[in-house]
């Protein structure tokens, strides 16, 4: 059957400017605009940019057992959140790897949305309602009716605090307000994913045009999905079917500081893992790009690991990346090599984020 | 897109512009679109023999790593060492500053085979 691609209520909007729009997840999204990856980069390290993920999935989780409920699906503990804050967190599947990584947000007492990737909402979706039969809540994809823009940047804070009557210093890391945009009800939240300061805006899909030519009026440049990828590894944040996948044990990766020691899903399968290898962070000394799929090589040549996601760091021009390695190479300050067209190219395990040496 | 009437072009997107006996050769201005901001460019040794349709340069945008071929058999006899320090010259100049290598002609009537600008033009609205 033909299965034409979705789009998000900026598919115009990112048309009109000019992007280059690329299939992900099922949707038309802008891969970049005329800037192009690595000017869009440097704004949101040194101004202002405006992305569209409403491609990304929301979930809400309601009902007098949602807490509980979430605490034994998700990896994180929901139940530390005051209503009003956020968390990072993770959907273990049985066998001890990751369906999704997530953010969960407490709205109420007993009422939670969580955000998934686009190319997993499905998945979330099913096996949350799967594992919520016997709890007493509801589970529900709102995907379709919330569009999400990301305000990001360090100039961000000042350039939405014209637009709001409401003090945004009070806005906490990982905390949400709820402000009127020129007369446009929004959801802000105090997070991001590039590694700065910024905001991720929830607001009705019939009011995205309207917030995301305000936001551009008022000085923000538009950003797209390419140099979301090369912020989000910069910033040392992993990305789902990449560093963290249905496969891989998160406790042998640098964010196993999410897990909890509580009961939840598939724990038995996690627990205790002897991490043969770990998710380690990469700079090269020599110059090079580190790309999905390449191998890394220990003094002698003999092949130790295996890149995950990889890049030259607009910021520092260093080649960046993960990658997974035998524990013993997974110290930082490790001397390793990747192996980039047959040839050795010296690396060095660090600690992420990548971007404040 | 701009695509040159006096260049000859490969169907993998390279133009090469002959001069005397030999050709400069660069990629498109359709293929440093679609590659977008190059951050990186491999180019071969002074003096390698290349065969026509041999790999013989990368150039890696921040998205991906693509081959580059020799659209003439020849000797390297030149590359654009400008493209070590300044690899985005392919994006503002393909034709022009972000050319990549000459190549001394091994046979001339290579040039004959490749492809003229409306030729080109049309593969790679195809492809597109």
């Amino acid at each position: 059957m033909f299965d034409p691609m979705k789009r998000t209520p900026l598919f115009e909007a990112h048309e009109e400017l000019g992007a280059r729009m690329v299939e992900f997840a099922g949707y038309s999204m802008p891969l970049h605009y005329q800037a192009g990856i690595n000017q869009e980069h440097l704004t949101v390290r040194q101004g202002v940019g405006l992305f569209d993920v409403s491609h990304m999935g929301e979930v809400r989780v309601v009902g007098p057992a949602a807490t509980r409920f979430l605490q034994y699906a998700t990896l994180n503990d929901p139940g530390r959140l005051k209503p009003g804050r956020g968390q990072y967190s993770m959907l273990p599947n049985a066998t001890g790897g990751l369906i999704d990584d997530l953010f969960v947000y407490r709205e109420g007492e007993d009422d939670f949305l969580v955000v998934a990737n686009a190319s997993n909402t499905a998945a979330v979706v099913r096996h949350l309602q799967d594992l919520a039969a016997g709890y007493e809540c509801h589970v529900i994809d709102e995907s379709d009716t919330v569009a999400l823009l990301a305000l990001q940047g360090p100039g961000a804070p000042l350039l939405l605090g014209q637009l709001v009557d409401d003090d945004l210093g009070q806005v906490k890391r990982n905390a949400t307000l709820d402000v009127i945009l020129s007369g446009i009800p929004v959801r802000l939240s105090r997070t991001g994913y590039t590694g700065e300061d910024g905001f991720e805006i929830f607001l009705r899909p019939t009011d995205a045009v309207s917030v995301w030519n305000m936001l551009l009026a008022a000085g923000a440049s538009p950003c797209g999905l390419g140099a979301r990828d090369t912020l989000r590894l910069e910033a040392g944040f992993p990305l789902h079917g990449h560093e963290l996948t249905e496969r891989s044990n998160p406790l042998c990766t640098p964010f196993a500081w999410v897990v909890k020691d509580k009961e939840f899903f598939g724990r038995e399968a996690m627990w205790d893992p002897g991490c043969a290898t770990r998710l380690v962070g990469l700079r090269l000394t020599e110059r090079g790009i580190p790309r999905q799929g390449y191998r890394l090589l220990d003094a002698s040549g003999a092949p130790v690991g295996e890149v995950t996601s990889g890049a030259l760091s607009p910021l520092t021009r260093d080649g960046i990346g993960f990658a997974w390695v035998s524990r013993e190479l997974a110290e930082p300050g490790t001397e390793l090599a990747v192996e980039i067209r047959g040839q050795a190219v010296a690396a060095r395990v660090v600690q992420p984020p990548f971007h404040l040496t | 897109m701009k695509t040159p009437t006096e260049l000859r072009y490969a169907e993998s997107h390279e133009w090469a512009a002959p001069d005397g006996g030999s050709a400069t050769v660069g990629i498109t201005d359709f293929a440093q679109d679609q590659l977008g901001d190059v951050v990186f460019v491999e180019l071969p040794d002074v003096g390698r023999r290349v065969a026509k349709g041999e790999q013989m340069a990368v150039i890696e945008s921040v998205k991906t790593a693509s081959d580059i071929y020799a659209p003439v058999s020849g000797v390297i006899e030149a590359v654009n060492d400008a493209l070590d320090a300044r690899p985005e010259l392919i994006n503002s100049d393909p034709y022009g500053d972000g050319w990549l290598v000459r190549i001394g002609l091994a046979d001339a009537s290579e040039l004959a085979g490749l492809l003229d600008a409306a030729a080109y033009t049309a593969s790679a609205s195809e492809e597109h």
